[in-house]
């Protein structure tokens, strides 16, 4: 690869991050592929009516007390990231 | 295998609601979306009803919905948020009754995904933007405007993106005309995903962050961000902006913010006010548990506005602002009523309250006072110090209330829904029913309820009572043409005709001018104020005056039948002939000169009603006994005349003409039907051409076992057609659709219309010897709901092989038990409290039960007579176990004795799921099976989610492991186990020694036990993982199951798998092959996917209609019942397959989901037509329907046919 072309490819590809969270990339760490994962997990129950009246039923809550706990876990939903290496 | 899905109930659970004018017309209406179908109600101001105008499936997921109105306008628009990655502003047309798509935005990626808006709504309340917003990051504003035909009009979408924010809520601002401005409830996570110590992400702040759409720039900026409560959850608009006229402001404008806890008001520069949420005062309520409002409307009146917020309780609360001009001045709480928890609440100007629950059946309340003169107590911010707000961050001391039965509010309608049905079966229990009922286990919670559900409409009878012989017809007439109400109820008996007067009671009347020594045939009110009976042996014309004149039968004739309307008359002599009469303009009843031979004996005639404004009907049918039905005209020009004809296949038993509206043949005007029942119990429908008089389109349904009666009645104004058999059909027009329904009543051997004062729209029948008066009050109904209350939320349910019991567990998590709630008692009691007993008598079913810590579960098994609709027996189970699976075993070792197996666990957590010890409990049956009696409980390690007699034994599926237990003496003895699985077994089915494993998300396995080696062994599973919800086997090789995404399919294991697996004695092969894919070594194949968008809950395999195919029956989580139908013949689906795909392109889904994809949303859709789609075939307008059915090379009544032939066949419906 060029160095003309690496160099195209990666603004388009850091655009395309900027554009759509949650695109993942080669150096993705493990931490945030999975902070990723449960955020598209928990928004799409969100976003499907017979999910939160599932959970809801389960855990004998209301839905809108579904619905609030998991936007709130969105928030951090794997707990804090792992300590950064100093090297 | 192709099969084809059909909705026999659809979804009725409300996810949101919203009021406004959408038909442009003084009166509001309402918009409940059921998460798949959009619904307009109608409110009748008068009698408090809510009926529905229209229904629409929408194919697509509705997320969220608002209502707007441009400034000026007096009509109400829909905007609609969806997972189909557009925005779509819908109109109610009134004149075509259906929603109209006005515009459709695309701005993302279909589905419900984190960053594509759709999830949250908001308008300015000047309707002039709309921000649609997505859970994270994306925000948009769309201008909306009115161009020169002043046809609204929608901008190209302006951005308000905001990078890693979570967004919680957002609402348009009351400014006014200012600029419209828009408050978003958002959280930062950049910082906590770069903080390891955690510590950005408790200090992470919640922002109330405005958006002001500059009007003059056409763009969006961020105005103002400050941090509020991190509790937070839901904003509600404040009223403000000025008023043109004068200078006073409406409002102080702002936002009002509930969070945990507490209310807070709020807006840019001003002071906050901080309120706490009123808590009840209930001795076992959990001090440390947080509160939350779920939903909330504000209303303004002349001069005032008042917020209703509810919290998770159900609780609302009245919260009122007091402002000086756009200064506030306070801010108040208090108790307004307890109403079920709700999706979405709106208020009404009429006055009502239209509470969409959250689960069980919808209620509209009528607002008797606004709860401002009484003695709640009221929380102001001006008893806190800096109007609560100083010191934010630590909450305000608790407020309490008392909470009691309804004060200000009164029920005024109920909306029935079954959301959410948890579990089903499908028997046929009933004494005399030919077709099987539905039993549903439906609710949450107190609300819960056990559901019997049967085709056919409710009827409500008024009167009943006895007559001194057995009648064999009853007609009521009116005296005069213009009398409002009838006059007589006339009955023929074999021998002799009685007359009732109806008036304040029903007597008997002699001086009608009747004849009361013969039986009758017919009886008219003709001309204007003229009465007709047909006896055998000639017909009375009675006149006003009371004079009679009378023409006679030829010697030696009689008349056999006749029918009349209220111009003509023709009656069918014994020698078959046909004479008919025609009233002239002196109200003199003539002959036509000329007698009809019709060769054969007449059966059956008909005569279609006069239409408005003609002198005549043009046809009459004629039913003759050489198994024929004739078309005779009685135009004036060719009178008698034989027009046309059709054969049958038995002998006619009655005749009908009638003019129904049917959309699907013709939007406009009615089409003139010829009904023909058969005595064989079949009726036919054909129409009858009003040109040529030619009989085309017939379609045939099957009513009973006895000859076929048809009565023309008139249903809510409307021509309808009432079918006797051996059950009684009801065919009317609703919502401009055919409907072709059972009654749920007693078999009638005759009817007629019946309307006084109390009952204007009544039936009338005779059942034997009874006189029953009665009223269909809700038209459109398929399903009869009966329904028995339940403690808890019901689990599952199982019947009895020999008694007809039902055997059902409920259980509520965060909810104490009857001996807990004991306990707990005692302690408060030892400790000193006093204890307010008069709260703990509340009606949990209006008040649900104080809320417990998570681990806490109250649960119960119950014994259902579902014949007799009661609860036999209630067995609570104490030491905080619930139940979560039952069965019914025949324990070999005991001689085949039945017992029922409960899986329950102690102290179980959902999540993680985890639980201090499992039990099986076995119970031996007492008293038949109304009592049960505890043998012994077995330990085990994990929940035990499945059980199932197997062989003479118990197969349970106790978290990963499968095992087979015997009975023991003390105990159930553990015989083999597989510890395979992957997640948790949620359903055993089984056929021979093949068990198929339902696994909660590796899909369905099937295993074999192998007893000579003892072995318990997987074979075969899926290739692809899902989250099963409900399994069933349709065949030994083949399940149809369910998956927690709303997906239905259909796996097939290779015929040749099977006979190997079970040619091997002692599955030593299947022991030593090669595993696949990290699996089992054989792998299903997949034969049909469909997503249907409920959960599915429960599938059955079975026949809905007596000797007729077997489908499969499925209900889902928000109430739906549908049902998927095996295609018979390769030529049927590619017809309906080809009418499918022409259909995806006429008919776009109302929220802009592309079909296909919605039908296909996890996986491609598979071999299963959508008939929901095929069917709005019906609606579709005449030209689209012609040239549909010229591409498929058919005609459009055919294409029709093949629909009703679909529906009818396989369900009845």
């Amino acid at each position: 690869m060029s160095s003309e072309l690496r160099y195209t490819a990666n603004t388009q590809l850091e655009h395309l991050h900027a554009r759509y969270t949650g695109t993942g990339h080669a150096d993705l760490t493990k931490y945030d592929w999975v902070t990723h994962q449960h955020r598209d997990t928990l928004s799409s129950i969100v976003g499907h009516p017979t999910l939160t009246s599932y959970l809801a039923i389960a855990d004998g809550e209301s839905i809108g007390r579904v619905r609030f706990e998991m936007t709130e876990r969105m928030l951090q939903p794997c707990g804090p990231p792992p300590r950064k290496d100093e090297d | 295998m192709h099969l084809y899905n059909l909705t026999l109930q659809p979804p009725s659970a409300v996810t949101q609601a919203i009021v406004g004018n959408f038909s442009g017309a003084r009166q509001q209406e309402i918009i409940v979306s059921h998460g798949t179908r959009l619904e307009l109600l109608r409110p009748d101001v008068q009698t408090g009803k809510l009926s529905t105008v229209i229904a629409s499936d929408v194919f697509g997921s509705i997320r969220s919905l608002a209502a707007f109105r441009l400034t000026g306008s007096t009509k109400d628009y829909a905007i609609v948020g969806s997972d189909s990655g557009r925005i779509v502003i819908l109109d109610y047309d009134p004149k075509t009754s259906s929603f109209v798509k006005l515009h459709q935005e695309t701005f993302g990626k279909s589905g419900a995904r984190r960053i594509v808006p759709g999830q949250y709504l908001a308008t300015d309340p000047k309707g002039r933007s709309v921000m649609i917003s997505a859970t994270e990051k994306a925000k948009l504003v769309y201008i909306l405007n009115r161009d020169a035909a002043a046809n609204l009009t929608i901008s190209s979408p302006l951005e308000a993106h905001k990078n890693s924010a979570i967004i919680h809520h957002i609402v348009g601002l009351d400014v006014g005309f200012e600029n419209p401005l828009y408050a978003a409830l958002e959280v930062d996570y950049t910082e906590s995903d770069q903080d390891p110590t955690g510590e950005a992400f408790n200090n992470a702040e919640k922002m109330l962050t405005y958006y002001e759409l500059d009007l003059g720039l056409n763009h969006v900026v961020r105005k103002w961000s400050e941090p509020t409560d991190p509790r937070a959850n839901l904003l509600v608009q404040v009223p403000g902006g000025q008023i043109a006229s004068s200078d006073r402001f409406d409002g102080p404008s702002g936002v009002l913010v509930c969070c945990e806890d507490h209310i807070i008001y709020r807006h840019m520069d001003r002071q906050q006010h901080r309120v706490p949420i009123p808590r009840r005062q209930h001795p076992l309520e959990d001090p440390g548990r947080g509160i939350i409002i779920v939903s909330a409307v504000m209303h303004k009146m002349k001069g005032a506005f008042f917020f209703l917020l509810q919290s998770e309780d159900g609780d609302l609360y009245k919260v009122t602002i007091e402002h000086e001009e756009d200064e506030v001045r306070a801010l108040k709480i208090k108790y307004f009523d307890t109403v079920p928890v709700a999706s979405s609440l709106c208020i009404l100007k009429s006055g009502f309250l239209f509470v969409a629950s959250e689960f069980g059946n919808h209620y509209l309340y009528q607002f008797q006072k606004l709860g401002d003169d009484d003695n709640e107590p009221e929380f102001s911010s001006t008893s806190y110090p800096s109007f609560g707000m100083a010191n934010s961050s630590s909450p305000l001391p608790h407020a309490h209330f008392r909470p009691r039965g309804l004060d200000n509010l009164a029920l005024a309608d109920e909306l029935e829904s079954l959301d959410p049905i948890l579990d089903s079966k499908v028997m046929n229990l009933l004494p005399n029913s030919d077709t099987p009922q539905i039993f549903t286990a439906c609710g949450r919670g107190a609300r819960s309820s056990f559901r019997m559900l049967r085709h056919g409409l409710d009827v409500e009878e008024s009167v009943s009572s006895e007559l001194p012989g057995i009648p064999n017809a009853v007609w009521t007439t009116k005296r005069r043409e213009d009398d409002p109400f009838d006059s007589y109820i006339i009955l023929s008996f074999v021998n002799g005709t009685l007359v009732l007067s109806i008036g304040e009671t029903i007597e008997e009347v002699q001086d009608t001018g009747f004849l009361s020594s013969a039986p009758t045939l017919a009886v008219q009110q003709i001309g204007a104020d003229a009465l007709l009976q047909v006896h055998p042996q000639g017909i009375r014309h009675v006149l006003a005056d009371h004079r009679v004149n009378e023409w006679r039968v030829p010697q030696g004739k009689t008349i056999v039948t006749a029918t009349t309307n209220k111009r003509q008359v023709v009656v069918a002599l014994s020698s078959a002939e046909l004479v008919y009469f025609e009233l002239d303009l002196d109200g003199q009843l003539n002959e036509y000169q000329d007698r009809k031979a019709m060769g054969s004996t007449v059966l059956a005639l008909s005569v279609a009603e006069v239409p408005e404004g003609r002198q005549r009907t043009p046809y009459l049918a004629v039913g003759c006994e050489d198994q024929t039905v004739r078309i005779i005209s009685l135009d004036p020009e060719s009178t008698l005349e034989i027009i046309s004809l059709q054969a049958l296949t038995a002998p006619p038993s009655a005749i009908c003409i009638a003019d129904m509206l049917d959309a699907s043949i013709n939007k406009t005007q009615p089409t003139m039907f010829v009904n023909i029942g058969l005595q064989n119990g079949v009726l036919l429908r054909t129409v009858l051409d009003p040109v040529n008089g030619q009989l085309t389109d017939t379609r045939t349904r099957f009513l009973g076992t006895r000859p076929v009666r048809l009565i023309r009645v008139t249903i809510q104004k409307n021509p309808a057609i009432l079918a006797l058999s051996s059950r009684s059909w009801l065919n009317y027009t609703h919502q401009n659709l055919m409907h072709f329904t059972p009654l749920i009543f007693e078999n009638l051997d005759y009817a007629w219309s019946f309307s006084a004062e109390l009952s204007p729209e009544g039936l009338i029948g005779i059942a034997g010897s009874v006189l029953r008066i009665f009223q269909v009050p809700k038209l459109g109904m398929k399903l009869k709901q009966d329904a028995i209350p339940l403690s808890y939320t019901p689990r599952k349910f199982i019947s009895h092989p020999t008694n007809r019991y039902f055997y059902l567990i409920e259980g509520d998590h965060r909810v104490a038990g009857e001996p807990g709630v004991e306990k707990r008692l005692q302690e408060l009691r030892q400790a000193g409290k006093s204890i307010d007993e008069e709260m703990l008598e509340l009606p949990a079913e209006v008040f649900g039960r104080p809320k417990a810590p998570a681990g806490t579960w109250a649960s119960a098994i119950r014994i259902i007579d579902p014949v007799e609709a009661k609860t036999v027996a209630m067995i609570p189970l104490d030491n905080n176990e619930a139940a979560f699976s039952l069965a019914v075993v025949s324990f070999s070792a005991r001689e085949g004795e039945l017992h029922l197996v409960v899986g329950t666990a102690a102290d179980t957590l959902v999540s993680p799921r985890s639980c201090k010890s499992g039990y099986l409990r076995t119970y031996k049956f007492t008293d038949d099976g109304a009592g049960l009696e505890l043998l012994h409980k077995t330990e085990t390690d994990d929940v035990p989610l499945a059980v199932l007699g197997f062989q003479g034994r118990l197969a349970a599926g106790v978290g990963k492991a499968l095992r087979i237990y015997d009975i023991g003496k003390k105990k159930l003895l553990r015989k083999v186990e597989n510890k395979a699985f992957a997640t948790a077994i949620i359903s055993l089915t089984t056929q021979g020694s093949r068990i198929i494993v339902g696994d909660m998300q590796e899909s369905v396995h099937f295993a074999v036990y192998k007893p000579p080696e003892n072995r318990l062994l997987v074979f075969a599973d899926d290739s692809s993982p899902r989250w099963i919800s409900a399994v069933t086997m349709v065949d030994y090789n083949t399940v149809a199951a369910s998956d927690r995404f709303g997906n239905v399919f259909v796996n097939r294991l290779d015929p040749k798998v099977s006979d190997q697996v079970d040619d091997d004695p002692t599955g030593a092969g299947i022991l030593h092959e090669k595993g696949q894919l990290m699996g089992a070594p054989h792998k299903t194949k997949l034969l049909c996917h469909f997503h249907v968008g409920d959960l599915v809950t429960s599938i059955h395999k079975v026949s809905l209609v007596a000797g007729g195919r077997e489908v499969l029956l499925y209900t889902g989580l928000h109430g739906t019942v549908g049902i998927l139908v095996p295609f018979v013949s390769k030529e049927d689906v590619d017809f309906i397959s080809t009418l499918e795909q022409h259909m995806r392109t006429e008919q776009g889904s109302l929220v802009g989901r592309d079909h296909l994809s919605w039908r296909g949303y996890y996986t491609p859709v598979k071999a299963v037509v959508d008939g929901d789609l095929c069917e709005t075939y019906a609606r579709l307008p005449g030209s689209k329907q012609s040239a549909i059915a010229g591409e498929l090379d058919r005609t459009v009544g055919e294409v029709l046919k093949k629909l009703e032939q679909l529906r009818v066949g396989a369900s009845g419906f």
